[in-house]
């Protein structure tokens, strides 16, 4: 494993630019792999039941947050009241689903824990090498110092529009707060919130439903986390792809 | 909840796949839930395994006030009796017909295997036990929730009445529908695991399981299986054949 200071080689076009230590590059394609497999296995999850609520109950007798058209799972009138607790309006009732729904949550939620653990694990991983080589605070924490809405305004503005856009690493500011952001900030609030769907897990440690304010709301916090990381992957390729797709794809393949 | 049995294709995978990599699938299905070889199960086993070593014994559930109850709805069962349902079974079926037309009096949950004196219980029997009321979650695999008041007796109650053996490892639950289930010995210990005969206050309605129904809190949904007929305590895991979990692609732990 070479240390991507002491190792620096600079390209002739970008001398200031250090290659891809090998264990980022490593860390990088398997972090990809294993949350394109989450999103996959998750998206096959949320199909079987797509409406997003707040607080702890949330079912198909209950009015959504939010209606998401990603299957045929929600029907209305599909289903037969068969209790009523008390005769005042409002009470809670009971009532039988007729119809067959999507549902492959079977080997979906199977592969979405095994991806879960192997994301776990890459990321533990990858945090510690960050924190022993020194790439944490060099290359990936925003500098706090230049934390400021002028400079990161002025950051975006050469993002959109300058010529040419400065990749490193080291990164520069706007790539360390989306960096960090993803793996530091979005990543482990999905897990957290995975983590509160789990009744045994809940069960052990209720301050994650206070944390949340509910299973309902982890699960719908956990559906927003997705949304966040795939702005960020949309951005990040957007970024590559504008800064030399090839170029960029060989820098993370191979290191040069 | 909906169960959806699993292609022949892919159980000839699994098939192939266990015959490869599948030599402990004998020795292991002793003592532990047997993975076949499967990938998916070998994560299963994973979680349940980390469950069972970092989280407390016996934690409880939330519990809930009753201003808190929801409507709730009832999925994946249709009436045993129903010879067109998907889980119809040729002796359980019409015998359940009989038994819900005289008002479940001719009912009686047998509970046998390692246990010193297998007999059974009444619901009248049943109800002489140590009783347990509890506002909890079900929390289904699908992603809903709902907040419901059950009554019933401790699993643990029945246990001890029937003089549980000290090699008891599982319990393994069968019911009318022709479904099978099993937990393990600690989840059913739980002072929250019971086997419930009243849902907001009343006689468990079909739809939920009349007249006798598991309640697992601290696992998804489908674990807590409806209208029960039978219950054998075992010292080693069974997996219920093409009844139970594992061979329709469901992980047999389900604490997630």
């Amino acid at each position: 494993m070479s240390d991507p200071v002491t190792s620096s080689t600079g390209g002739g076009d970008a001398p200031r630019l250090r290659p891809h230590a090998g264990w980022v590059r490593t860390c990088h394609w398997s972090l990809l792999a294993f949350v394109l497999l989450l999103a996959m296995s998750g998206s096959i999850i949320l199909k079987s039941h797509p409406r997003l609520y707040w607080g702890e109950a949330g079912n198909d007798l209950m009015p959504a947050l939010l209606e998401l058209p990603i299957s045929d799972n929600h029907r209305p009138d599909g289903w037969v009241t068969t209790a009523r607790f008390d005769e005042l309006p409002g009470a809670p009732i009971s009532a039988w689903r007729d119809y067959p729904i999507y549902n492959h949550n079977h080997w979906a939620r199977s592969l979405h824990f095994l991806a879960g653990w192997l994301l776990v694990t890459t990321l533990t991983l990858y945090a510690l090498l960050a924190l022993r080589t020194g790439h944490l605070w060099r290359n990936l924490l925003p500098r706090l110092r230049d934390l400021r809405w002028q400079a990161l305004r002025q950051e975006l503005r050469k993002h959109l529009l300058a010529a040419d856009v400065e990749v490193g690493p080291p990164y520069g500011q706007l790539q360390r707060v989306a960096y960090t952001g993803a793996v530091f900030v979005a990543l482990p609030l999905m897990l957290l919130s995975g983590l509160t769907m789990a009744p045994a897990i809940t069960a052990a440690w209720p301050g994650l439903l206070d944390l949340f304010g509910g299973y309902q709301s982890a699960r719908t916090v956990h559906f927003a986390g997705f949304l966040l990381l795939v702005l960020f992957a949309l951005v990040h390729v957007g970024m590559v792809v504008r800064t030399g797709l090839w170029r960029q794809l060989r820098a993370m393949l191979l290191g040069r | 909840m909906l169960r959806r049995q699993v292609s022949h294709s892919r159980r000839a995978f699994l098939g192939g796949t266990a015959s490869l990599l599948g030599l402990c699938a004998a020795g292991c299905g002793e003592t532990e839930p047997p993975t076949y070889g499967n990938l998916l199960r070998m994560g299963d086993l994973l979680t349940y395994k980390a469950h069972r070593l970092l989280l407390p014994e016996h934690s409880m559930a939330r519990e809930y006030t009753l201003a808190e109850l929801s409507p709730a709805p009832a999925i994946g069962t249709v009436n045993p009796a129903d010879s067109g349902g998907h889980r119809f079974h040729e002796e359980h079926g019409p015998r359940y017909e009989r038994l819900r037309a005289g008002g479940f009096a001719d009912w009686a949950l047998t509970v046998e295997g390692a246990v010193a004196r297998p007999q059974a219980f009444s619901l009248a029997a049943l109800e002489r036990l140590p009783r347990r009321t509890q506002v909890t979650r079900i929390t289904c695999e699908q992603g809903w929730t709902a907040i419901v008041e059950w009554t019933g007796v401790t699993l643990r109650g029945v246990l001890e009445a029937t003089g549980m053996l000290p090699t008891a490892r599982y319990v393994q639950f069968h019911a009318y529908d022709h479904t099978a289930d099993g937990i393990d010995m600690l989840d059913a210990l739980h002072p929250q695991t019971i086997l419930a005969f009243g849902m907001n206050g009343r006689p468990l309605e079909l739809s939920h399981g009349a007249p006798l129904r598991l309640r697992v809190e601290t696992q998804l949904g489908y674990k807590s299986i409806k209208y029960l007929r039978r219950i054998v305590v075992t010292e080693r895991f069974d997996d219920n054949g093409n009844d139970g979990d594992i061979r329709n692609g469901w992980s047999w732990y389900a604490g997630i």
